[in-house]
């Protein structure tokens, strides 16, 4: 007992206050500013290994990037990672970043289904399917409901089954393999259902697009409620992201 | 010579591998395995040749440090007698090999599919039927859980034979994660495109994989790494094995329903991948290491802030241990629990950390050195119980002992080249291994270029992929309600399995 005492004392407060103002330590790479500095254009375009930008003008799909940073080092003038880790979005399209735009990406309220702040707003329950996901992401999200992010504090939790859950946050590019239990669990789900797609291989199928192993065809049948770009999504990303989404009002 | 003996990260012309037949090799690998426990099989793949397929079988002699590669050519679609029939630690790499190929191999134990790969020579057979082994029974009942489970985690199938509360037998089918990595490292042309592959075959081994591809690739390049490449991936190897490490202490907490234990190991992985993070920008460390190239410098200001993130660390980390092992009611959950005697150990083919807690020495920085661990001079830590406990316990001893190489390797850091060295292409018809200590244990890719310098076959074996077996051993005759601390003693991986 005297040692457990020692050892709340010795751990303090480890919770951060407040998650939406939280500064991240560091290098990361959180969302990019794309300046109208000229380059040529075809070798950025060449350099992704992703396939994320595109020229004329210059765009960086956060969609498709794995965050590599390979374009802001060969290519610091015009490509940079700012810190900014608020990069959830409900607008597939938002995830493109476009030269000369400096603008924070968020939540577009006028597209969220009216049903999600009227049921969602103070308790999201989600069931989490990892369909080829690589353990990075799952870890991310475990990790947003440790004792510092501490998502549990607004109500937002990952439960076991589909039956108690509002909807499915899918990781991973969705492999052959994993395609119908995704759909079982998915039709599992009571209605009404959210849909949160976390990681650039779950977003696009990031490196693994286009590879015979995967089928995303689920994902051409439903409306997907949440973006939550990275590689992995951080979990601040995460929780803001989840908690716009629920929250923000029109 | 009936094989070709080589050290770890060492090419060589294919044609200098002797080409013998199935009988030579077959009694040649056997021999191997059954000469000493010091002899195991790393890697046992094929590919095609022609109308043929080629095999190729490397075995590590953790005594001599050395590796034996031999090879043969077969008729796919005849069939082999099976080495699986009295070495256990081939089975896996049988059934992958039929899988892929149709090679039938005669009296294998069980030639089921392994992880119904996108190329799987046989399409009729699919994940949603796989053949689980069954007993009849009165007393009998079985339990299926996945392939998605309660919690935020990886896809995969158990199917327990249980008689009342105690498990009989469990089988693990696994495959859900498959995402065609061997085959997207073929035809994926850019290096950076590949490297990123290999970091994405197991998100909690991004150092340990991604060294070993960087290895193979600049084997086979001819490029010697230079000191301040191989600082920068031996410290990103133990700051992940230190970071999974808590993380799996506070997860085996969680499971014995400590909360404080839980709260406490979870957060303290926190400031080292956070160091990851303020290193080279990812917590996971992605990007970090790359194929001829040191990206991110290890600056003085680096160092500085390392080591006192790990004072403060050290003192936490040992704080909480010494609580959770005096506390008699998690104690009494992680003795004897999920044990697994060394003989299976040896006789599956066991590796890594898993294996170390049984007794078995098996660790690849101390029998095939790589980066910086020849002058670490490693000592690896072994236990004896092969319990839930004795895996805890050597969490407990390595995380320490990385820190202590940590700040050896910081006391002396070498200087940067800021300016990569270009490297040439890869050596055609040409043959390279590299064996990588992660966390989990031995990881192993090969590659095999063909006389354009192309890629004809890459191959990546995650230490999951011997261990799984292990896991299904542990959990014999236990309570089934001690399941998932067995797992969590071992967190193995899917994506690693299933590539
Ligand atoms: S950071 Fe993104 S856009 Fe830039 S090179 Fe990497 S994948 Fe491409």
């Amino acid at each position: 007992m005297l040692g457990h005492i020692k050892i709340l004392y010795h751990e303090g407060k480890q919770f951060i206050p407040d998650v939406t103002k939280a500064q991240v330590p560091g290098v990361f790479k959180g969302r990019p500013v794309i300046s109208t500095a000229k380059v040529n254009e075809q070798e950025l375009v060449d350099l992704c290994p992703l396939n994320a930008i595109s020229a004329g003008p210059v765009t960086l799909d956060m969609g498709k990037c794995s965050f590599c940073g390979e374009c802001a080092r060969q290519f610091p003038q015009k490509i940079e990672f700012t810190t900014d880790y608020k990069i959830a979005t409900n607008s597939r399209e938002s995830l493109i970043i476009r030269e000369g735009e400096n603008q924070p990406v968020g939540i577009n309220p006028l597209l969220v289904r009216k049903e999600i702040h009227d049921l969602f707003r103070n308790s999201l329950k989600l069931r989490q399917v990892s369909a080829g996901g690589d353990n990075s992401c799952e870890w991310e999200l475990n990790a947003a409901n440790n004792v510092q992010f501490d998502m549990g504090r607004f109500g937002i939790d990952f439960v076991a089954s589909p039956r108690h859950a509002d909807g499915v946050v899918i990781t991973g590019p969705i492999t052959e393999n994993m395609a119908e239990p995704l759909q079982i669990c998915y039709d599992a789900t009571p209605d009404p259902k959210i849909i949160v797609l976390v990681g650039t291989d779950a977003i696009s199928g990031g490196m693994f697009a286009g590879s015979p192993a995967i089928d995303r065809s689920f994902l051409d049948k439903y409306h997907i409620d949440l973006y939550i770009p990275g590689n992995p999504a951080h979990p601040l990303t995460v929780i803001n992201g989840l908690l716009d989404l629920t929250r923000k009002t029109k | 010579m009936k094989h070709a003996t080589i050290v770890n990260n060492q090419t060589i012309p294919v044609s200098e591998i002797p080409e013998i037949s199935y009988d030579e090799f077959f009694e040649l690998n056997a021999g191997f395995i059954t000469e000493s426990v010091e002899t195991h099989c790393v890697n046992y793949f094929g590919y095609p040749a022609g109308e043929m397929t080629k095999l190729i079988c490397c075995i590590a002699d953790d005594l001599h440090h050395v590796i034996y590669v031999s090879s043969c050519r077969v008729n796919p679609t005849g069939d082999l007698p099976s080495l699986s029939v009295n070495l256990f630690c081939f089975e896996k790499f049988e059934r992958e090999i039929h899988e892929n190929f149709g090679i039938g191999f005669t009296g294998h134990p069980w030639l089921k599919p392994l992880r119904y790969a996108h190329n799987r020579k046989d399409k009729t057979q699919t994940i949603a039927n796989y053949p689980f082994y069954t007993i009849q029974g009165e007393e009998l009942h079985e339990v299926g859980v996945g392939p998605i489970h309660a919690g935020v985690i990886e896809p995969g199938h158990f199917r327990f034979i249980c008689n009342g509360e105690q498990i009989l037998h469990l089988e693990i089918q696994l495959g859900y994660q498959h995402r065609g990595i061997e085959s997207l490292l073929l035809s994926r042309s850019k290096l950076s495109e590949q490297v990123q592959i290999a970091e994405s075959i197991a998100g909690d081994s991004v150092a340990g994989h991604t060294l070993a591809f960087s290895s193979v690739w600049e084997s086979l390049c001819g490029f010697n790494a230079t000191e301040d490449i191989h600082f920068s991936r031996t410290l990103a190897l133990e700051l992940e094995r230190i970071a999974v490490h808590t993380g799996d202490l506070g997860a085996a907490c969680a499971d014995v329903a400590y909360q404080l234990g839980s709260a406490v190991f979870g957060r303290l992985r926190t400031p080292i991948i956070n160091f990851l993070q303020e290193w080279c920008g990812n917590r996971l460390g992605k990007g970090l290491i790359r194929p001829g190239n040191n990206t991110f410098p290890f600056t003085p200001d680096l160092s500085k802030r390392l080591t006192e993130v790990l004072h403060v660390f050290e003192y936490q980390f040992i704080e909480m241990n010494d609580e959770l092992f005096s506390m008699p009611s998690a104690l009494s959950r992680f003795e004897r629990t999920g044990s697994v005697s060394l003989e299976n150990m040896v006789s599956i083919g066991t590796v890594g950390m898993a294996a170390r807690s049984s007794g078995l020495k098996r660790d690849i920085r101390s029998s095939h050195p790589h980066s910086l661990y020849g002058t670490l001079q490693h000592e690896p830590i072994v236990k004896r119980h092969g319990d839930v406990y004795s895996r805890l316990q050597l969490r407990k001893q390595e995380v320490p002992q990385s820190i202590t190489y940590i700040r050896e390797l910081m006391t002396s850091v070498p200087e940067y080249h800021p300016e990569p060295v270009p490297m040439g292409p890869l050596a055609p018809g040409s043959f390279a291994i590299s064996l990588v200590e992660g966390w989990r244990g031995e990881i192993c890719h090969c590659a095999v270029t063909g006389n354009d310098g192309k890629l004809l076959i890459y191959k990546v074996k995650d230490p999951s992929f011997h261990n799984w077996m292990a896991l299904a051993m542990a959990v014999r005759n236990n309570e089934i309600s001690d399941f998932p601390i067995c797992n969590k003693s071992f967190n193995l991986s899917y994506c690693g399995h299933d590539l």
